[in-house]
């Protein structure tokens, strides 16, 4: 009794932004489902007539799992995964313990290292492009110093995906590197002391108290960055547009370009369904491997 | 007690804020509702008089959405509805200017919510999308002589015209006269063939290892001009089949990317190394450029050597290219006749051209070339009469209801054939093998 008059002096409150989510969120998510069982073209009126008439059922999602090009586009988005999540693990971790150390200058380093995360994509991957660039651009002469000959990067098939990550590492690792600096400040000095007095060095100490430790935050890093590479667009379209030959292709350009360009909302909305799909059970494999590898300390 | 007591004003508050918002919901409504009435009347009609002025009757307000005029011309549009508001001083636009990179997926949203303005502008690559899908009105009654014929003939469908060209762009050949007098080479002229390029392209390539003939973008829109100037073209005379394949698009294709990948007077991807082709022209290390008039601007501006223009080279015969904008009616909209009556008047009015020209926005697309001299005077180019010669050949683009996707498909097949992932052959037949199953044609 007390917690429904709770709730109803609450309900006011919250109404504002329950209904926003209803309107803007959860609506568009179910008639999306609809839009995805018709083929609708994006241009005739949305409304219940119109998408009873076209209604196709799971075509759509055939004609997707069907498609040469759909597993070649989720190639490459997992292409991009294994590249990228180990990276920007590392680098993130990298930044969270320079950061977590207290030398002189370290003031500085806060806030450079945050400004890629800052930057918008549009202006970091028109930068990206001129640093990638074969000929003119600074990694490759940095490389011919070393007597190496850099590849073409955006221009070729092989590298430009590893382009691509590395242009997102640099952006996503301050990111990354602020959660995984929480998860440091959390450990309890108390275990470094009683490693040191047991003998135990720098780096015993890093595998054996804080990396164990540390996994909570890790394994939320893994899911954030899962999440997000499976959304992969902005640096895509700019640095590459797909290319070259559709190799950097990936699935948010694909919706994108069918519901908008090719007029075939019912297609598109097949396809974010999709990708949700993926992501939805991966985060939930990763959730069930969790016990695995995730320590909590309690 | 306080606490409470407060709890229960907030909640007040709260709700009379609620009840207020909702009312102006439910006003709005009504006001939509209204709106709706005369145009559900109108709906019977599926097109509209373009010819019939509204002379003194009520005043209307229509609205009317645009992209062309974002990134510095919203004045000039402005100035436009002045003159134009004078001259029909009964009707009022609302116009509404939108950056080009937001304005499509706006524009179909209305159009599929229902709120699309009363008249708007689509570029080509949507006007057949929006055309075939019946959301555009039929306009009749134009006064065909004061329209350039074949950027009207664009936006005609099955014998039914559904816009009218708003402005007017075409391609040129632009040449760097510093590196072909380096060469020993004469100019080109607006008789020139491909052949003809091509020689004075591997001269100008000569002069240096970053010296490049030619560049011209291995894409859609290139092909489908280039495949006209050897005789062939991506679509059947009545548009209900696709011949990319043809012998005639064979020798066109291999043309375009032979000059890539055989004689390299034409930069690769690799060695353009990101630079964009304009850059590369003004750079001073690219022979000629086939690009369009509006060039001209940045040429001037960034080109510290000598450059002109003629008319870009033929195959068998020639063809050149022209960019056009349609402005639309919506089949919608309860003011049609106000609509056409502007977007009219914007077209093809002599005071909208010549505003258009004296702003160096871009050409309108009309026949008369009196209005049109004021664009002559302007230098360089010296030789700007180019830009009027090249309209005698305009090819117009293969408008079908999946242009993008065909669009698309071809691009992607030229330029892996052009990175030698493809024979040129294999590049065609593929293509006609994809448009083919992905592409029903009506």
């Amino acid at each position: 009794m007390k917690r429904w008059k709770t709730l109803m002096q609450a309900a006011p409150f919250m109404l504002p932004s329950i209904v926003g989510m209803i309107v803007f969120s959860l609506l568009p998510i179910v008639i999306s489902i609809v839009v995805s069982l018709t083929d609708w073209n994006g241009l005739d009126k949305l409304n219940a007539q119109t998408l009873g008439e076209r209604l196709c059922g799971l075509e759509n999602y055939g004609a997707i799992l069907r498609s040469v090009e759909f597993w070649n586009v989720l190639g490459h988005t997992v292409y991009y995964i294994v590249l990228y999540i180990p990276l920007v693990l590392v680098m993130s971790l990298f930044i969270a313990s320079i950061l977590n150390r207290n030398m002189r200058g370290i003031g500085v380093f806060r806030v450079l290292y945050y400004i890629p995360v800052l930057t918008s994509w549009v202006a970091a991957s028109l930068i990206w492009k001129w640093v990638l660039s074969p000929q003119y651009g600074v990694i490759n002469q940095l490389l011919g110093y070393l007597g190496v000959r850099g590849p073409e990067w955006l221009t070729d098939k092989f590298w430009a995906m590893p382009a691509i990550v590395l242009a997102s590492v640099w952006k996503d690792m301050g990111f990354y590197g602020l959660f995984l600096l929480s998860g440091l400040k959390a450990i309890d000095t108390g275990y470094y002391e009683a490693a040191q007095m047991d003998g135990a060095g720098k780096v015993r100490q890093f595998f054996s108290i804080t990396l164990p430790l540390l996994t909570p935050s890790m394994f939320f890093c893994v899911i954030m960055a899962l999440i997000n590479a499976f959304q992969l667009f902005p640096q895509v379209q700019i640095m590459t547009e797909g290319g070259p030959n559709g190799a950097t292709q990936v699935m948010v350009e694909r919706i994108y370009t069918y519901g908008f360009k090719y007029f075939r909302m019912g297609y598109a909305a097949a396809y974010s369904w999709l990708l949700f799909v993926i992501i939805f059970v991966l985060t939930l494999v990763q959730m069930k491997l969790q016990k695995r590898w995730v320590y909590y300390e309690s | 007690m306080k606490k409470k007591m407060l709890s229960f004003l907030l909640t007040g508050a709260m709700f009379a804020c609620m009840l207020t918002g909702c009312g102006k919901a439910e006003e709005q409504a009504e006001q939509g509702t209204a709106a709706q009435e005369p145009a559900q009347e109108a709906q019977e009609s599926d097109s509209v008089d373009i010819s019939a002025e509204e002379e003194g009757e009520e005043e209307v307000t229509i609205t009317y959405a645009n992209f062309n005029a974002s990134g510095g011309n919203e004045e000039t549009l402005q100035k436009m509805y002045e003159a134009f508001h004078e001259e029909y001083p009964q009707i009022t636009v609302d116009i509404e200017t939108i950056g080009y990179d937001d304005y499509f997926t706006q524009m179909q949203t209305r159009v599929a919510g229902g709120t699309a303005p009363d008249c708007y502008e689509l570029n080509i690559e949507n006007f057949a999308a929006y055309a075939n899908k019946g959301v555009l009105a039929e306009l009749t009654g134009i006064d065909v002589s004061g329209y350039n014929e074949t950027a009207l003939s664009a936006f005609g469908i099955d014998g039914k015209q559904y816009g009218v060209p708003g402005n007017f762009s075409n391609v040129v050949l632009i040449y760097n006269k510093d590196l072909f007098d380096q060469a020993e080479i004469e100019y080109p002229t607006n008789d020139w063939t491909w052949d003809d390029a091509m020689e004075a392209c591997e001269k100008i390539s000569a002069l240096g290892d970053d010296i490049y003939g030619i560049y011209q973008p291995i894409t859609f829109n290139e092909f489908f001009k280039v495949a006209a100037q050897y005789g062939g073209g991506v679509l059947n005379e009545d548009k209900t089949a696709f011949t990319i394949n043809s012998e005639e698009n064979l020798a066109a294709a291999e043309m375009m990317i032979e000059k890539i990948t055989e004689t390299n007077v034409q930069p690769t991807d690799a060695q353009m190394g990101g630079m964009g082709d304009w850059d590369l022209f003004e750079s001073g290390r690219l022979g000629m450029i086939p690009t369009g008039i509006w060039a001209f601007g940045a040429f001037t501006d960034a080109c510290d050597f000598n450059w002109d223009i003629c008319v870009e080279p033929g195959g068998t015969r020639k063809a050149t290219h022209f960019f056009s904008n349609a402005l639309v009616v919506n089949a919608e909209s309860g003011k049609k006749e106000a609509a056409a009556t502007w977007i009219n008047w914007l077209a093809s009015s002599d005071a909208a051209a010549k505003m258009r020209i004296e702003a160096g926005w871009d050409l309108p697309a009309i026949s008369d070339e009196a209005v049109l001299a004021g664009y002559l005077e302007i230098t360089p180019p010296e030789n700007r009469q180019a830009v009027f010669d090249s309209l005698n050949d305009l090819v117009v683009a293969p408008i079908i209801e999946d242009y993008s996707l065909m669009a698309d498909i071809i691009t992607d097949k030229l330029s892996r054939a052009a990175s030698g992932e493809l024979t040129v052959k294999e590049a065609l037949d593929q293509a006609q093998e994809e448009c083919g199953a992905q592409i029903t044609m009506q």
